[in-house]
């Protein structure tokens, strides 16, 4: 009998406030350990938490996004562990009533579809510090900076059948969320981490044992762990053996899960309410504002772009990755709004492709698209070809120069005209009688020979189209 | 009601003897069976209590007020190493 994967996933994701939950400390990644904190953070006795307003509408915009009931009263709870990075010994979490509850994620399915995936909920809750212990001997280091940084915990149903499912949802999210700009969503530094809840079963049976696999932070980890975790459960059944529900930690450079015997131990967390926290309430007015704010979300824009420009699917999914390039690309179709398929390729092959290269983002870009409009705009009416366009992009990365004055500074005028043209191409064939006998022989390849060297002689600026037809018509004889 | 002292103290963090466990054992249950009075009580129509005071949570500006104090809020930490807390070494 064939054998079905349940996947639920829990994922971790900084919110992006300038400040902790609880306290005014920074949230800015990598300063010197322990200069970001303050007595709150550091669990001293007599502070008192005071919320962080952003990371209460940040989590609330998350919910609606995901189409999730947003509860107007909410409330903490501790969550009661020992560990050297909680210095308080507790958690301040959302147990029993979390902000958000019950929204779903949209997947594309292989044919074509869509599959829906539930969210059970998202609470807001605080990260923990950092423990090191590379390099160390008995002793590990523990940096508090991360202490008490906003988190939304954002558990889904166990709706997954697959590791590439999971994977599907996981990307989602992770687009979703640097879309609404509520995290930053950096896999590397820990802004966006997942815990994998999976179990198999034979297809039609209630759900197996479960195993849990801990703190994940790149999507090519998650999926090998998840694939390793569902062959190791199912071996153990089909051994006549049973499934033991524990944390498991993934070893990406073993490629292979072990048991976390010290978590198993610890699994009781007697939470409880935090006295220190009173109900969190927000109006439905303020609600009803952070929905009204809220931008065209990934999937509605794609559909736009390919409905309102023509656009690929490819293409409409490169523009819609980050609400960034997204507004980029439309405030350039309105510069040169002609073509908005040329505007696609430039920004999504030739600009994207260059600041990549360059280490940067398109925040960063020293091309506005004022200026690519430009140089679009030449394209556009055939004062330049296509090569030399990228040559003058190259350019621009450089200087603050318009496409016009590089254009008329480098003499890079596209050559149209049809008997500046025709002298080029009869000194390229007077200068290779050979290959024009073998051209008029039959050797048709040949064509491409001509065509290229006639737009070496002509420096770039011979326009292609012209070329070919002239090649054609003169190489004839 | 039976505890099983020796987890609830694992859990705290706190060392006991076995002495210690079993004078706990009967004093903590009746410390239970104190509280679990309350379970008579009949709450049927009454709204759960989040918290005592009837407030609603203020909230904070998402402002940066604290600046780095770290030689000061370290100051009564046993062991410090470039800036780092260092403790008794913790792995999975």
């Amino acid at each position: 009998m064939s054998w079905e994967t349940v996947i639920g996933l829990e994922v971790h994701c900084q919110v992006n406030t300038d400040t902790k939950a609880f306290c005014g400390c920074s949230t800015v990644f990598g300063a010197e350990p322990n200069t970001q904190t303050c007595p709150v953070c550091l669990g001293m006795p007599g502070q008192l938490p005071v919320l962080n307003t952003v990371a209460v509408d940040k989590s609330i915009l998350t919910g609606l996004a995901i189409n999730a009931h947003i509860n107007l009263e909410s409330k903490f709870d501790r969550k009661n562990y020992f560990y050297p990075d909680l210095p308080k010994g507790y958690q301040i979490t959302q147990f029993t009533v979390p902000i958000v509850e019950g929204g779903y994620i949209d997947i594309p399915t292989k044919d074509g579809g869509e599959k829906r995936l539930g969210v059970t909920r998202i609470h807001m809750e605080e990260d923990a510090g950092k423990s090191m212990h590379e390099g160390l001997d008995a002793v590990s280091h523990i940096d508090l900076n991360r202490s008490g940084v906003p988190l939304m915990e954002i558990v889904s149903e166990p709706d997954m059948r697959s590791a590439d499912e999971a994977i599907a949802y996981l990307k989602q999210l992770h687009q979703l969320i640097r879309f609404l700009g509520v995290s930053g969503g950096d896999m590397e530094k820990g802004q966006f981490r997942c815990d994998a809840n999976v179990s198999v079963r034979r297809k039609g049976e209630p759900f197996g044992t479960r195993t849990e696999m801990k703190n994940m932070n790149s999507f090519r980890f998650i999926k090998q762990a998840i694939e390793f975790e569902v062959v190791r459960q199912i071996e153990i059944i089909e051994d006549g053996g049973e499934v033991i529900q524990e944390s498991r930690l993934w070893d990406s450079v073993k490629s292979e899960s072990r048991s976390m015997r010290s978590k198993e131990e610890a699994h009781d967390y007697r939470y409880f309410p935090e006295p220190d926290l009173p109900p969190l309430r927000v109006s439905q007015q303020e609600v009803d504002a952070i929905k009204a704010g809220m931008p065209e979300l990934p999937g509605e824009l794609r559909k736009r772009f390919e409905a309102e420009y023509g656009l690929s699917s490819y293409d409409a999914d490169v523009l819609s990755q980050t609400r960034e390039i997204s507004v980029w690309y439309e405030s350039l179709v309105a510069a040169h709004p002609s073509d908005p398929k040329r505007c696609a390729n430039w920004l999504a092959n030739e600009l994207l492709g260059r600041l990549k290269e360059a280490g940067k983002d398109l925040a960063d870009s020293p091309v506005s698209a004022k200026r690519l409009a430009g140089l679009l705009d030449r394209v556009g009416d055939n004062t330049i070809n296509g090569k030399s366009a990228k040559d003058i992009l190259d350019d621009m990365m450089e200087s603050d120069d318009d496409a016009d004055t590089i254009i008329e500074a480098k003499g890079l005028k596209q050559v149209s005209d049809t008997g500046a043209i025709d002298t080029i191409i009869l000194e390229v064939m007077a200068a290779n009688p050979d290959q024009v006998a073998g051209y008029r022989g039959g050797k048709d390849k040949l064509m491409g020979f001509f065509v290229g060297q006639v737009m070496k002689a002509s420096r770039g600026k011979a326009n292609p189209g012209m070329v070919n037809q002239r090649l054609a018509e003169l190489l004839k004889g | 009601m039976d505890i099983d002292v020796k987890k609830v103290a694992m859990l705290s963090r706190i060392r006991l003897t076995d002495d210690e466990a079993a004078e706990l054992g009967p004093q903590l249950a009746n410390i239970i069976g104190y509280v679990e009075q309350l379970s008579k009580v009949d709450t049927d129509g009454i709204e759960p209590t989040a918290h005592p005071h009837d407030a609603a949570m203020p909230l904070r500006a998402n402002i940066v007020t604290n600046g780095n104090r770290r030689d000061e809020l370290q100051a009564s930490s046993p062991k410090i190493e470039s800036g780092l807390y260092v403790v008794p070494k913790v792995i999975e």
